[in-house]
């Protein structure tokens, strides 16, 4: 009898501590099953954020370093040069890689790192309990805009691919979900081509991953999937935002 | 075969022979010469060289490096070295080695690039957030310069904690004439730590958040045993003089005046010595201690208002009288000034 469905060897049995309905522990399952699939989960070193995917050392089942806020690409910078034959990526949220990371995230990218960046956007700080963050849609409640996302005070929601999309040292750019099946299975191909560039040493690749955060949405997980579809998608539309190996 | 080298590029080709495999700088002066250098030796050597963005970038830069087995340093001077305690402080929370050097400028803010002393509290006391100790190395001539980065990294890789070399902008801006004498690039300490890939063993993790019960506390006593063992057993420092009535105490540039002075001073009958510590941190209190009883004063001499004074009278302890001299806002001080500050004893 063929198996099917059965958990990758890169996470490990520890239980995640997301909230229900969050969309982190898809994408941790989807990067576990594009490195096992890839068979390079044992040259694979991962950097864990800080943010909601702090403890995402203990849920994967290889090498992983933590680094402090915003500056995971620069410690993936300082291991992937040390060690080019090795599989270095990063994953982090959205306060960690467009606000307080954004030089990093920025200049990793220009220099064309041969890294790997799995960014989920959620438009919230989710560990700190549901602060604005920089891709917090236009009116978008928070403990930190409680009024309302206003341009004026806090300008706008960041399009971090199609702002990576202008420079030249990125390869491969692309945006997806996981507010059905069918979009995490496109985000798991996204993913999957990324970790490809990666191993074929053509440059630099991030996948940015809408994801739902029900509790600090103040929503129902429905509710929340619903605001992915409806309003997150259409500040963040889906889709590959620069893909150069096709050129 | 002497040669004629200047102080940022003697410290870069003392790393250089030791071993560094990656360096990580941003431009800051005065200590550009040691990026410069890095950026042609380290590309010559096949070595890993970044321009970082920022030196918060850098110092990160060295953190992944220094995961990945590499023997990895960074510079810069004061302004830039306040940037990078984020980093330090991660790195020995996750007891990560690594090499950071602080050609010391002026300060506080912007301050001015002259040469100072000015960050000794910073350098010695942890500088970033929580309970924790570089190992801080002070080198005193060109000479010293090109040959502390390997003491460096090997007591970094021992105790598995980051090092500072902590110089000044007229130490490192100098030209001596300097010996390239033979460098032992061996790495200390154990290796079973580094993140390479899971090959054939379990996965590892390098992590300083530690949420559980107790955990962090746990975690802390071990690196404060640690910090001891390297109190016990790393004071180091140069004593010229030992029978003096007077003892100077000054490091790095200091020290250079302080041995001019003191050299006028025995020629004219005074008993004056010179107690120069080599590492500020672990700070050489038991030769302080040591000394206290037998002799009538010690001067602090120092290019600031008056900070590692403070090491010395905690290892003193009032046992004898501590007294002090600085010039702080890039000034120097002069042998004139330390004779008559003798004279005042």
């Amino acid at each position: 009898m063929k198996k099917l469905f059965f958990k990758p060897e890169s996470l490990t049995d520890t239980d995640h501590k997301y909230c229900s309905g969050c969309g982190h522990g898809i994408v941790h399952r989807l990067v576990a099953e594009v490195i096992d699939e890839l068979g390079i989960r044992e040259k694979t070193i991962g950097i864990a954020p800080v943010g909601c995917a702090v403890f995402a050392y203990d849920y994967w089942n290889f090498d992983v370093t933590e680094a402090s806020h915003g500056r995971p690409p620069a410690v993936a910078t300082g291991i992937k040069r040390f060690l080019p034959d090795r599989v270095v990526f990063t994953y982090q949220g959205d306060g960690d890689l467009a606000a307080i990371g954004m030089a990093e995230t920025i200049h990793a990218a220009n220099r064309g790192e041969n890294i790997t960046v799995i960014f989920i956007n959620n438009a919230i700080y989710g560990m700190t309990t549901g602060q604005m963050a920089p891709t917090s849609l236009l009116g978008m409640k928070t403990t930190t805009s409680p009024f309302g996302r206003d341009a004026k005070l806090a300008g706008y929601p960041i399009r971090v691919g199609e702002l990576l999309a202008t420079l030249e040292g990125t390869t491969y750019l692309a945006r997806c979900a996981v507010d059905s099946a069918k979009h995490v299975l496109e985000a798991k191909k996204a993913i999957k081509k990324a970790f490809e560039v990666q191993l074929a040493e053509k440059g630099y690749s991030l996948v940015e991953i809408l994801s739902q955060c029900p509790p600090n949405w103040k929503m129902s997980v429905p509710e929340s999937l619903e605001y992915v579809r409806k309003e997150m998608m259409t500040q963040f539309p889906l889709g590959v935002i620069k893909d150069k190996t096709k050129v | 075969m002497k040669k004629l080298m200047k102080g940022n590029e003697a410290l870069g080709e003392g790393a250089i022979q030791a071993g560094c495999g990656a360096y990580f700088g941003y431009p800051i002066t005065p200590q550009n010469e040691l990026t410069e250098y890095m950026s042609r030796r380290m590309l010559e050597e096949k070595r890993v060289f970044i321009q970082s963005e920022s030196e918060l970038a850098a110092i990160n830069m060295v953190f992944g490096a220094s995961v990945a087995g590499a023997r990895a340093m960074t510079s810069s001077s004061s302004p830039g070295v306040s940037l990078k305690q984020e980093g330090l402080s991660y790195m020995a929370g996750c007891e990560l080695p690594g090499l950071v050097v602080n050609v010391q400028r002026g300060g506080p803010g912007l301050g001015n690039i002259s040469g100072s002393q000015a960050d000794y509290f910073q350098a010695v006391k942890g500088g970033g957030h929580g309970d924790y100790h570089l190992i801080v190395l002070t080198p005193g001539s060109v000479q010293e310069m090109y040959e502390m980065p390997a003491l460096a990294f090997t007591l970094s890789e021992k105790y598995r904690t980051p090092a500072m070399i902590l110089t000044d902008g007229i130490l490192a801006q100098m030209q001596e004439p300097m010996e390239q004498v033979k460098i032992d690039s061996s790495r200390a300490g154990d290796r079973d730590w580094i993140l390479d890939g899971c090959k054939g063993r379990e996965p590892r993790k390098i992590r300083s958040l530690l949420m559980e019960e107790g955990a962090l506390e746990a975690h802390n006593l071990h690196l404060q045993a640690k910090y001891d063992m390297i109190r016990k057993q790393e004071q180091r420092y140069q004593l010229i003089n030992e029978q003096a009535e007077i003892m100077l105490v000054a490091y790095g540039i200091s020290a250079r005046v302080c041995y001019t002075a003191m050299q006028e001073a025995n020629k004219k009958g005074s008993q004056i010595g010179l107690l120069r510590p080599l590492t500020v941190w672990p700070f050489p209190e038991k030769i302080l201690q040591e000394l206290a009883p037998k002799i009538k004063a010690f001067l602090v001499i120092e290019l600031n208002a008056g900070q590692m004074i403070e090491d010395v009278k905690l290892a003193v302890n009032g046992k004898t009288p501590v007294h002090f001299y600085g010039r702080s806002g890039g000034g120097c001080v002069t042998p004139g000034e330390i004779l008559r500050e003798i004279e005042k004893i």
